[in-house]
């Protein structure tokens, strides 16, 4: 099935670089009409480079971009729209205080003879457009009244808004349901039945093999490969992104399941969660498995204090108690590696050793006033434990790679001494390589006995590293299990609701 | 598994501390006061008189006290533009217990204390209310100097007590003032906190992202409270000293103030979006603008071009670098 | 319905309320001819409070409106004393007024500074120049022509001039902020310039198309201003900018940026020109004014505050029926 078509779009030695990095290196790739390209790589690969040279964001420094066998430049966002080019963002890039009419057509909507905009004609397109997509949204309503799957499919309607040729989905189901995601996959196919080339840029493989026709691999800015998705597996796409295969990537050791160290009975949030109760032993990794959106980060935010629960306490070290903040909760030796590692995990613009003392300058200062030669050897410690790769300790924490910023947030809170650590998302977005490195410290952690709470959206990590599963849907707990009921099936049962899930040991 | 034991070392810090201080900002800034002094000291022969640069301090000592806690206000993300508001309110109150007979010390801890309530004011309305730093203090600006006029109208107080006016007018030793002593212990203190306490480094980490300061467990809102609070006294501690120096109280005392108490920090190389700065760059900042009025006082500029050299100063330093960067770049 | 809506259907109710209390006592007050003058009177500050609305929008703030309007106004007088025609002099100061602004915007595009950084400098550097251009002397009401004087005043249709621009631009900016992609533009900036980037919207310029215009608006008032009052010096319109961000504020502009509405900007200057209005009908010292602006710039900013919260997640479906 090789394709008889030549590709709608080009791209041949395409060069970025930015001070200090080379973001692409000569790249090439290939997308044809009616076919689905997934484009793979690890984070820092070069993937969102690409986009932003695809939509006009940013300019090759060298390289050719052709459309039909045409060469062409994108100068600026609209230049890559009028050639066809659009793109779903993995970010919602939409506008809170406009209409969805007007978020779908800003930038190009249409206009009545004296240049205004013309808004009837807007609202009715706009009709149209949803529709097609069996949205059935008002489009004069304001985005903020929206929920987070009506934005999406607006930001969907604005892709198609325009007469587009070339369609490119950045991590397009990373905030989406299961439901949401089936969606998405009959809008993709209705996509190519049009003729369309599709980008499909996504981490998830089960994903790429479903829908995919073709694909890209990029390693480290540079072009690795290319090929039909049918005459490939999984094994051999990993092979090429990381360059080397990772066999070990769930090293679960068994650990002695000790005392409980924290029991949380009946926290209630008013919009959040419900009745969530649940016991966490020393030694052991609890596993919260759940759809994006089940209330998991906000119930272990509110454990560690950020977020108050209105009814319900939780017994830790002894005490009967609510934390109330954040600091609260390092003192009772319960800290929280968050998932929003960037706006919640590291403070960028101080070094690494600063970010790593950060919450125990209680312990490295004396009286109040700060001791460095204290920190450094605190921050040598923790981050020789981690394996962190850095130039210095004095570096600004911003210029490390997002698995040794991940690194730096589980050594600072290490070097607390907890004793309940919470990890949200622990590996997403980082590279196989850190991967491993942070699964296997988990288990460490738990086998020196700290008690480990483990948000995940991803199965196999779930299973894989897990010594029991609690499952929560809808900001409920839906099932708990343990050993032989571990299965995918189970898991993903109870997350989606569907009957016949409570077989598992009900918590 | 193998990964803990083979945890490479790494070194603590690439570059020394001293190639770093002579690449600094302040490193310029202290280049450029000491050219300004020279040229000075060329351009006019009263200059090197060791009275009038004594009395050349006052340009700065009052503005640089409340620019030290600013400064540090402005790391941590904040602003309060109410600093000249709060100079008169206190002020005001002052001369209200001096025309009820209050004696001097009466009369500073109520300078003091007015400082405080305003600053808690402040503190209380962005901290913990969370509301945006730059409107609220640009509402109780209007707020605190309103109630000055409410007072006063357009009259003044006048008649302070002769013990009180040894705060802007008294010397310690020789020619150095009690307003110089003053900005030199403030300068030491601030400095302290801001460097070499866990507190500065909050201050600094919330500059840099509230949200992971907060998720680190560090009390954001406490720390914020505080360092608003902080810039009240300080207010508090300038108004004790302006009244001091004139003699008097109207409601337009310290018009303006705010702008150049930003301008000294900015000036001293703090990002005005937070985050990073040293009081040691307030303090150069500080000489730099006192020479620079200084000098075009000797020679007799008026005031108001002055203050188109101090906007654009303001302007040209940040602008500067950035238009350097923007031409290196291509 | 949306907050927005009901956040101006209140300070709607506000001002009646107002103006109600103030009739109680003193009904004449309400008299047509009466609130006119307080339109006309408030003007100024209409028209400044529209420009620093767009500047706001965006995500900046512009503290040298005030500068810009009396550096014009000081222009406006002095090409009037050259004999220069009113036409041409009105061009002129909106010119100029722009070039500030633009000035102001040239420096948040291209070098990236913060708006109140590069405003705080050019409103003394504006009010700087003013006395460059005079040496710090007064032009007075004999030293301008009638003409110049009378523009402002002449009235039309029962409004004087000045009121009438005033409605005319309110009407204009309403359009342009509604109807044309640069208006969408302001906010789509504000609201998420991140995403306005995607867009084909450059964040850059369009703060800078805020800052011309907000310039050429202080540009037009500051001729206005200075033929109304009829004189022209350093100092006109001190701290004037103060009252321009108050207005916005209580008119319920998000001072963190992308979201607001003309409607609401008008009603907030209105706020504060009644509240001056009335301070001496009804007996209250004028030197109240500033403490009173101050405290309803904090009711506004607490109240706004309070309607822009965002919801928390709403997770749990029992929640979600109930809300």
């Amino acid at each position: 099935m090789q394709a008889q078509t030549s590709p709608v779009l080009s791209l041949r030695g395409i060069v970025k670089t930015f001070p200090g990095v080379r973001a692409l290196d000569g790249v090439q790739m290939d997308l044809y009409p009616g076919q689905v390209t997934a484009l793979v790589g690890e984070n820092g690969a070069g993937k969102s480079t690409i986009v932003k040279i695809l939509t006009g964001i940013y300019q090759p420094d060298e390289g050719l971009i052709e459309v039909d066998g045409t060469e062409t430049r994108f100068p600026t966002a609209q230049a890559a729209g009028q050639a066809g080019v659009t793109a779903i963002h993995q970010e919602t890039v939409l506008f809170d205080e406009l209409s969805v009419a007007e978020n779908i057509f800003i930038g190009h909507a249409p206009r009545n003879r004296f240049g205004l905009i013309d808004r009837r004609a807007m609202r009715s397109r706009a009709r149209e457009i949803l529709r097609g997509i069996g949205a059935e949204l008002n489009p004069g309503v304001k985005l903020r009244d929206l929920g987070i799957a009506s934005k999406h499919l607006v930001a969907i309607a604005r892709a198609l808004s325009i007469d587009a040729r070339v369609v490119i989905m950045d991590e397009p189901t990373a905030a989406l349901s299961h439901k949401e995601i089936a969606e998405l996959y009959e809008l993709v196919e209705k996509l190519k039945a049009q003729g369309k080339a599709i980008l499909f840029i996504s981490h998830k493989f089960d994903e790429i093999f479903r829908i995919a026709d073709r694909w890209t691999v990029f390693r480290d800015g540079q072009f690795v490969g290319e090929g039909l998705m049918a005459e490939t597996n999984e094994a051999d796409l990993v092979r090429m992104m990381v360059g080397r295969s990772v066999d070990q990537i769930y090293p679960k050791r068994p650990a002695r399941i000790g005392k409980p160290a924290l029991t949380v009975a009946g926290y209630c949030h008013p919009t959040e969660f419900d009745e969530i109760s649940f016991t966490l032993h020393e030694g052991e990794i609890l596993g919260f498995y759940g759809l994006v959106g089940a209330g998991r980060s906000e119930v272990m935010q509110s454990l560690f204090g950020i977020t108050q629960p209105s009814k319900g306490a939780c017994r830790v070290g002894g005490d009967v108690r609510v934390i109330r903040s954040t600091s609260q909760a390092v003192d009772a030796g319960i800290v929280y590696v968050p998932e929003d590692r960037g706006r919640q995990g590291t403070v960028k613009g101080l070094p690494i050793f600063q970010n790593v003392t950060l919450p125990s300058l209680d312990r490295t200062s004396r009286a109040g006033f700060l001791r460095m030669a204290e920190e450094f050897a605190l921050a040598r410690e923790y981050t020789r434990r981690l394996d962190l790769r850095a130039a210095s300790l004095d570096q600004d924490v911003g210029l490390l790679s997002g698995g040794n910023q991940q690194k730096v947030v589980i050594a600072k809170w290490l070097a607390t001494k907890p004793r309940i650590i919470i990890l949200d998302e622990p590996t997403k977005g980082i590279d196989i390589g850190s991967k491993a490195a942070v699964h296997d410290f988990m288990s460490e952690l738990a086998a020196e006995g700290l008690a480990v709470i483990m948000v995940s959206s991803e199965i196999p990590e779930v299973l894989g590293m897990s010594d029991r599963v609690i499952v929560m849907r809808e900001g409920r707990i839906a099932a708990e299990f343990e050993d032989g009921a571990m299965t995918p099936e189970n898991l993903v049962r109870a997350a989606v609701g569907i009957a016949g899930s409570e077989n598992g040991a009900a918590a | 598994m193998t990964t803990i034991q083979t945890g490479r070392r790494i070194p603590d810090r690439l570059t020394s501390p001293l190639s770093r201080a002579l690449k600094s900002w302040e490193a310029l800034l202290l280049v450029v006061a000491v050219a300004i002094f020279v040229l000075n000291s060329v351009a006019s022969p009263y200059f090197l008189d060791p009275w009038n640069l004594s009395d050349a301090t006052f340009n700065f000592t009052e503005k640089a006290m409340i620019a030290f806690a600013m400064a540090m206000l402005i790391i941590a993300g904040d602003i309060d533009l109410s600093v000249g508001a709060i100079i008169a309110l206190a002020s005001t109150v002052m001369g209200v217990a001096m025309t009820l007979g209050a004696p001097t010390p009466v009369l500073v801890l109520l300078g003091l204390g007015t400082g405080l309530t305003c600053g808690a004011f402040n503190g209380l309305l962005v901290a913990r209310l969370g509301l945006p730093a730059i409107v609220v203090t640009i509402g109780t600006m209007s707020l605190f100097r309103g109630i000055s006029y409410i007072v006063l109208g357009d009259g003044a107080f006048t008649g302070y007590p002769s013990g009180f006016a040894w705060f802007g007018q008294g010397y310690v030793f020789w020619v150095i003032t009690v307003e110089m002593v003053i900005f030199i212990l403030a300068a030491l203190g601030f400095g302290i906190l801001l460097h070499r306490t866990n507190f500065g480094r909050m201050t600094y980490a919330i500059g840099n992202n509230a949200t992971a300061a907060r998720f680190s467990g560090i009390r954001v809102g406490r720390v914020r409270f505080i360092l608003f609070l902080l810039t009240g006294l300080m207010s508090g501690v300038a108004a004790i000293c302006l009244t001091s120096r004139l003699g008097s109280t109207r409601p337009s005392i310290a018009f303006g103030f705010e702008l150049e108490v930003v301008t000294i920090v900015v000036l001293g190389g703090v990002a005005i979006l937070g985050g990073s700065g040293s009081i040691t760059g307030v303090v150069l900042a500080a000489l730099v603008m006192g020479l620079v009025t200084f000098g075009l006082g000797l020679l007799n500029v008026p005031g108001i071009v002055m203050s188109i050299v101090v906007g654009a100063l303001l302007i040209a330093v940040i602008a500067l670098p950035r238009l350097w960067a923007m031409l290196r770049r291509g | 319905m949306s907050l927005l809506k009901s956040r101006e259907a209140i300070l709607a109710l506000a001002i009646l309320g107002l103006l109600a209390l103030i009739a109680s006592r003193f009904p004449g007050f309400v008299a047509p001819a009466n609130l006119a003058a307080v339109f006309t009177d408030s003007s100024p500050l209409i028209l400044l409070a529209l420009g620093q609305m767009v500047v706001i929008l965006t995500k900046c703030i512009d503290l040298s409106v005030a500068a810009n309007l009396a550096l014009c106004g000081m222009v406006a007088a002095l090409m009037n004393g050259a004999g220069i025609p009113l036409p041409l002099i009105l061009i002129g100061v909106i010119a100029l007024g722009a070039a500030l602004g633009a000035f102001n915007g040239m420096l948040v595009w291209t070098l990236g500074i913060p708006s109140i950084v590069v405003t705080l400098g050019t409103m003394t550097i504006y009010r700087g120049v003013i006395f460059l251009l005079t040496g710090g002397a007064w032009i007075n009401a004999h030293q301008m022509s009638p003409a110049f004087k009378a523009f402002p005043r002449t009235v039309i249709a029962g409004l004087p001039v000045m009121a009438w621009i005033a409605v005319v631009i309110i009407a204009a900016v309403a359009l342009l902020m509604m109807r044309t992609p640069l208006g969408r533009a302001f906010y789509a900036v504000g609201g998420n310039p991140h995403a306005a980037v995607y867009t084909g919207i450059s964040v850059g310029r369009t703060q800078f198309a805020a800052f011309v215009m907000a310039g050429a608006l202080a540009g037009l008032t500051g001729y206005l201003w200075v033929a109304r009052y009829a004189v022209a010096y350093v100092d006109i319109a001190g701290g004037f900018e103060l009252d321009v961000v108050a207005a916005c504020v209580i008119g319920g502009i998000a001072i963190a940026g992308g979201a607001g509405t003309v409607a609401g900007c008008v009603m907030g200057a209105l706020f504060l020109g009644i509240i001056k209005n009335a301070l001496p009908v009804v007996g209250i010292s004028p030197f109240w004014q500033m403490a009173i602006s101050g405290a309803a710039i904090l009711i506004a900013i607490a109240f706004n505050a309070q309607s822009q919260r965002a919801p928390g997640r709403i997770i749990l479906k029992r929640a979600e029926h109930r809300t």
